[in-house]
């Protein structure tokens, strides 16, 4: 009973609530990796602006924890931040005295095998395209240094003309263990 | 050239080792660096005291089982067919293998991949392949280790190695009034620990983190980027001119009472950051379960209690603190879930995840503070750290216990007092 409520109020998750379609026209894939390219130097230079300026107003940010990650409604998520919360992650850091980031960490990541999945519909009665890549992020900071691997899957959109990111899931390789603060955009 | 000077603290004379390391205004940085004192850390409080395991709702069903750390200990937290709750130890009576591999499953039985020696759910042995080498079935008294002492309050289990020792209910002692206030606030009178936990690997001494959690002097500081982003009243709550106290409930234990604030504004829900209207059922299944409590309780909120040597339970969320080495612990967190609470469930999940764990927006803040902690007590001069905050001011309450103000060490020293008497035990 108590069960059913539950599920009733839930959405559907965010990475299979609709089935993949055909990668949508007029995508290229050197497009697309410049597009993921930028993402990531923006990251790694920890240009706050210019990353948060990517995203479009649906936007998810998910990192899950156990494998692929339970429904993040009923279950916690390392991250999983919709658009205010992204724009309230941007706003601590850059106080400044967001110690997990104060300072920042030095980082530099590599984004590679990159596939066009296929398109998924969007609450706004378009088709993303679906990308998936593996990604490879080292960090300094003055605990040590991290290597932090991954598998990403991105949901890119045209909104005027201008490339958006609608969604982003960083399984990452280690997510079963224990993992140290990750306070850099990953 | 410089001969190696001998520390300040093991030149004095007279009283116990931990006499001399552990003084009421101070304590010393080799408690945080010193391998034997781990050693026998591990040995004197998690291999001796209860330790905070997980949650009965973690294993709901007959033969549920999920693996689980006591310090350095792997265990099987399990359900058996009677439902009674077992902590076994990961590790197989012949050759010493990890018996469980999987993380979380259902099952009456674990089977040892090495020889295939198979035990029950309670640690039992069932049986083993080719028995004529043993000379019959059923001829060896062997069977998994088994944490001696299982016990659980309000759900929240326990485990402790030691077969002999005080009750559960005696350990908890004052704290016990804490979790059912947490739980009071269920309109079931039940919370389930399944939402899944985060881990979060912190190079730090595990001991930082129990001291830290009833510390009400540092959230102004350490969570001004966030408080002040997002306009959170929290900070007041530890300020200067507040009116919540830190108290010691004994054996260890500490918290952050902060029910004079709440009853000051007296509205229901504000300890939640929320009001009655935008959590209609809620409040109306609290009124149903409760009556004329309900509003009391919803004014009061959730504790913030620090239980010896790793529970905390800070409002929403729950921690588990697990020492892995001297300077390395693992705190694993999870959102706390009301029974019959749905409305709010979802909601303290999402302000968990925005609040703890590895990237969380308070939490990340405080682990960096441990981290540097850790290598600052690695430096030579002063070799103190200092925890006298408030020690002029205390106070007795009503209840016989002693309280600081909002941003007084008292929890700190409590801890302190009780590890000492812990360390100086005999083996
Ligand atoms: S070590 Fe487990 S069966 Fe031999
Ligand atoms: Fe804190």
């Amino acid at each position: 009973m108590a069960q059913q409520t539950i599920e009733q109020g839930l959405p559907p998750r965010p990475d299979n609530g609709t089935e993949l379609l055909d990668v949508p026209d007029g995508w290229e894939a050197r497009e697309v990796e410049q597009f993921l390219y930028r993402e990531a130097r923006l990251a790694d230079e920890n240009d706050y602006d210019g990353w948060e300026a990517l995203w479009t107003d649906d936007a998810i940010y998910w990192v899950p924890v156990d494998g692929e990650g339970d429904h993040p409604r009923t279950t916690v998520s390392i991250i999983f931040d919709n658009r205010s919360r992204i724009s309230t992650r941007m706003k601590q850091v850059k106080t400044g005295k967001r110690y997990a980031q104060a300072p920042p960490s030095n980082l530099r990541r590599i984004i590679g095998n990159v596939e066009l999945l296929g398109g998924r519909a969007n609450a706004e009665g378009g088709v993303d395209i679906e990308i998936g890549a593996n990604v490879l992020a080292f960090e300094s900071r003055p605990r040590g240094n991290t290597l932090w691997g991954g598998r990403t899957t991105y949901r890119l959109r045209r909104v005027d003309g201008q490339i958006l990111l609608a969604y982003k899931k960083v399984v990452l390789v280690d997510n079963e263990q224990a993992v140290p603060t990750l306070g850099f955009l990953i | 050239m410089t001969a190696v000077v001998p520390s300040e603290s093991e030149v004095q004379e007279g009283g116990s080792r931990y006499d001399r390391l552990i003084q009421p205004a101070r304590v010393h940085g080799t408690l945080y660096t010193d391998p034997s004192i781990f050693a026998e850390e591990l040995r004197k409080i998690w291999h001796k005291t209860w330790v905070f395991v997980g949650h009965e709702s973690e294993v709901p069903q007959v033969n549920d089982y999920v693996r689980k750390q006591l310090a350095d200990q792997d265990v099987v937290m399990t359900r058996d067919k009677e439902g009674e709750v077992h902590l076994l130890i990961n590790r197989c009576a012949h050759r010493g293998l990890q018996v469980c591999d999987d993380k979380a499953g259902n099952s009456s039985s674990f089977r040892c991949p090495y020889h295939g020696w198979t035990y029950r759910n309670t640690g039992e042995l069932l049986g083993y392949p080719y028995n004529k080498g043993y000379g019959g079935k059923k001829q060896l008294p062997l069977g998994m280790g088994k944490v001696a002492r299982v016990a659980s309050y309000q759900g929240f289990v326990f485990g402790s190695l030691a077969a002999e020792g005080q009750s559960l209910e005696d350990h908890l002692g004052a704290a016990k009034g804490e979790i059912d206030r947490l739980v009071g606030l269920s309109p079931e009178g039940k919370v389930s620990l399944d939402a899944g936990w985060l881990r979060h690997k912190t190079r730090s001494n595990w001991k930082f983190l129990a001291e830290n959690e009833t510390d009400g002097y540092h959230p102004q500081f350490v969570h001004g980027s966030i408080f002040g982003v997002t306009g959170s009243p929290i900070g007041e709550l530890y300020s200067d001119n507040s009116t919540a106290v830190t108290r010691n409930l004994g054996d260890g234990h500490s918290e952050n009472d902060l029910r004079p604030e709440f009853r000051g504004f007296a509205e229901p829900m504000r300890w939640f950051g929320t009001t009655p209207d935008r959590v209609p059922n809620y409040v109306a299944a609290m009124k149903e379960a409760h009556g004329e409590d309900a509003d009391r309780l919803m004014i009061e909120g959730a504790p913030h209690v620090m239980i010896f040597p790793n529970l905390f339970i800070a409002e929403i969320q729950v921690f588990n603190i697990q020492p892995v080495a001297v300077g390395e612990c693992v705190q694993y967190a999870t959102a706390v879930q009301f029974d019959g609470g749905h409305e709010l469930n979802m909601r303290m999940v999402s302000q968990s995840i925005g609040s703890v764990g590895p990237a969380g927006m308070l939490l990340a803040d405080d682990t960096e503070m441990y981290e540097r902690n850790q290598r600052g007590v690695a430096m030579a001069d002063p070799e103190w750290l200092d925890v006298r905050r408030g020690l002029h001011r205390e106070s007795v309450d009503e209840d016989g216990f002693t309280i600081g103000t909002a941003t007084d060490e008292t929890g700190m020293r409590g801890f302190w007092n009780h590890y000492k008497s812990l360390m100086e035990a005999e083996d």
